[in-house]
């Protein structure tokens, strides 16, 4: 399950990336690296500059110092090639909830500049894997909230990105559905697709080829869960991350 | 793009509410306007006090009656009679003789005639007066048509444009107006306010397409829809109401576009400043609506208005392009005659696209 660090090659890597906004530091020199293929998982308590972060790396947000490249693309010059070359798929509900399951295909398709015959096959792939053929024509706001959020996943990866970034994509989604969300995000890291993922649940962590702790504005761990485990001689990531996360000095939503 | 102004026309055809807002709105606001709240006046409840009762007054009563504009209140005959009348609000107007009225104006006398009204309504009152004082001019001058003196000073007014002074004339501008506000404005304002509130507009920015290529997606069909709404406005006030159109067409038609475009761009401009559909709604309905019914010069005269208040409808997109509709439907002039007001409703535009684009960048950095 888990690949050895140091993959082929890089697709983000981060080299002392600040950002204020005013004298509020929200990210205060991270430093890390995300191989392809690889499930990093990016944790920490709420306002401890996860979302700042990920902003940055999808180009939505510039840095205010510090070397940034995802996808071999520079964060301050090249966010277009990023936006082109990266998956989306946030926590707040991302399809139309008034448009069935192939019209929110077509159209999010259409802005990644997929043809026809593309998306019809991508649309009949996700269906036939996902057993919801009957469900095509139905509108996203009458399916259970699992499902949307399994067609959500496969939406962001149709244009099969180099990185998928997922901001807490199970929040408020039953244990099986999350368990079945994550054979997706195996396939999909299988498939050479690299998988940046923030999550709530310390359970989620574990199946993580290698996860960061942020606290503060600061990376305070980043290795595999194992290794985590082990140097902080605990049973289980929720411990390391209590153990970390304890002393929060700033408690504040971002 | 084309998938996207798809999904923005799927969006719209989804909803019932905004389908209803769209097409059902103008409609009944045209009916209504047009039918309902209509300051035309028909069958106002006169009376007529006679003491001379002569041929001349007894003529001027029936043409009065057959006019159409008044129906005749139970006779009155005392001023305390006619006081309760106006009091209990059966009669609308009095109109009094004085005694020998036949007689004075064939000695060639000036006999004189009252008019009194229920100015509680002061435009019902005003146009009262004139009409009738307008009739009874007309017949006694009739009578003596050698007399160069007018028998009776009443001052001899015409209505341009609108001779016969209905209000469908003046409301069919200004309701094009409101509703090419309210659907562009509101409507864009409130559906790119739902995109951010649900999330997807994060998606969408995450997404390759540019910021601008997003706003035009969602910006189309508006334009497309307001467009259709305002030629069935013009279709029914021209075949319902017989409002003329006397200037060019083509000319309203481009006018309405660049109208159109400016409430799209200040739609944009609140959907910047408000975070959820709530707010956008609240904005465009204070910020937009009210003003624009109150202040335009739609219902009240801006000449009228306190200073302060003139000083704000200048501010007013919707009262420069009641003027350049007026021009072109009412009084059929040209480009000529408006270009300042089109120039204003330009850079009106710019100044809320500008306005927008710096605040979404400002977001992003």
């Amino acid at each position: 399950m888990n690949k050895p660090d140091g993959n082929k090659w890089k697709v983000i890597v981060v080299e002392n990336l600040v950002k204020k906004f005013g004298s509020f530091v929200a990210n205060d020199h991270l430093n890390f690296e995300v191989g392809g293929g690889e499930i990093f998982g990016f944790l920490g308590a709420n306002g401890a500059g996860k979302t700042t972060a990920m902003r940055i790396l999808c180009g939505l947000s510039k840095p205010t110092s510090g070397n940034v490249k995802v996808a071999g693309f520079d964060v301050y010059t090249q966010t277009e090639k990023i936006k082109a070359h990266i998956g989306y798929m946030s926590q707040r509900f991302s399809l139309y909830e008034d448009l069935t399951v192939s019209e929110n295909f077509q159209f999010y398709g259409g802005i990644y500049g997929l043809n026809r015959m593309q998306i019809k096959e991508k649309l009949e792939n996700m269906l036939s894997r996902l057993q919801l053929e009957a469900m095509r024509k139905r509108l996203i706001r009458t399916l259970p909230p699992g499902i949307r959020q399994k067609v959500a996943f496969s939406v962001a990866i149709m244009h099969e990105p180099e990185i998928a970034f997922l901001d807490e994509p199970t929040g408020g989604v039953d244990p099986i559905t999350r368990r079945q969300f994550w054979e997706m995000i195996y396939e999909t890291a299988a498939r050479g697709i690299t998988v940046f993922v923030t999550t709530h649940y310390m359970d989620e962590a574990e199946y993580c080829d290698r996860i960061s702790i942020m606290v503060d504005g600061r990376i305070e761990a980043l290795d595999t869960p194992a290794e985590l485990k082990k140097q902080h001689d605990v049973s289980s990531i929720n411990d390391v991350f209590l153990k970390l996360a304890r002393k929060p000095a700033r408690n504040i939503q971002l | 793009m084309k998938r996207f102004v798809i999904k923005e026309f799927l969006h719209i055809f989804r909803d019932i509410r905004t389908m209803v807002i769209l097409f059902g709105m103008p409609v009944v606001q045209v009916l209504l306007f047009g039918f309902a709240i209509t300051t035309d006046i028909k069958d106002a409840w006169i009376s007529v006090v006679d003491p001379s009762h002569d041929q001349v007054t007894l003529a001027i009563q029936d043409k009065l009656f057959a006019s159409g504009y008044f129906r005749e209140a139970e006779k009155s005959n005392s001023p305390e009679d006619i006081e309760e009348q106006f009091r209990y609000g059966k009669i609308k107007m009095v109109v009094v003789f004085e005694s020998g009225f036949g007689k004075k104006l064939q000695r060639g006398e000036q006999p004189s005639v009252q008019l009194i009204t229920d100015a509680s309504d002061p435009n019902t009152a005003r146009l009262l007066v004139n009409y009738a004082g307008g009739i009874i001019n007309d017949y006694t001058t009739s009578l003596n048509p050698n007399t160069p003196a007018l028998p009776l000073v009443l001052p001899e007014s015409r209505m341009l444009y609108n001779p016969s002074l209905k209000s469908v004339f003046m409301f069919v501008p200004g309701i094009i107006t409101i509703l090419l506000m309210l659907v562009s404005a509101m409507m864009t304002s409130i559906s790119i306010a739902r995109e951010k509130e649900t999330g997807t507009m994060e998606v969408l920015l995450v997404s390759p397409l540019k910021p601008y290529q997003i706003i035009i997606g969602k910006v189309l069909p508006y334009v497309l829809l307001s467009f259709i709404n305002a030629v069935i406005i013009l279709i029914m006030s021209y075949f319902v109401f017989n409002v003329p159109m006397q200037g060019n067409l083509i000319l309203l038609l481009v006018e309405t576009i660049l109208f159109i475009i400016l409430a799209l761009s200040l739609g944009i401009f609140i959907s910047t400043v408000s975070n959820n559909q709530q707010t956008a709604m609240m904005l465009s309905m204070f910020a937009l609506m009210l003003p624009t019914i109150l202040l335009s010069g739609f219902i009240f005269p801006i000449e009228n208005m306190p200073e302060v208040l003139q000083w704000l409808s200048v501010l007013m997109p919707p009262r420069w392009f009641i003027v350049i509709i007026k021009s072109i439907m009412l009084k059929g002039t040209g480009l000529f005659y408006f270009w300042q007001e089109t120039l204003i409703l330009i850079g009106m535009t710019g100044i809320f696209i500008g306005a927008s684009i710096m605040k979404f960048k400002v977001r992003l950095a």
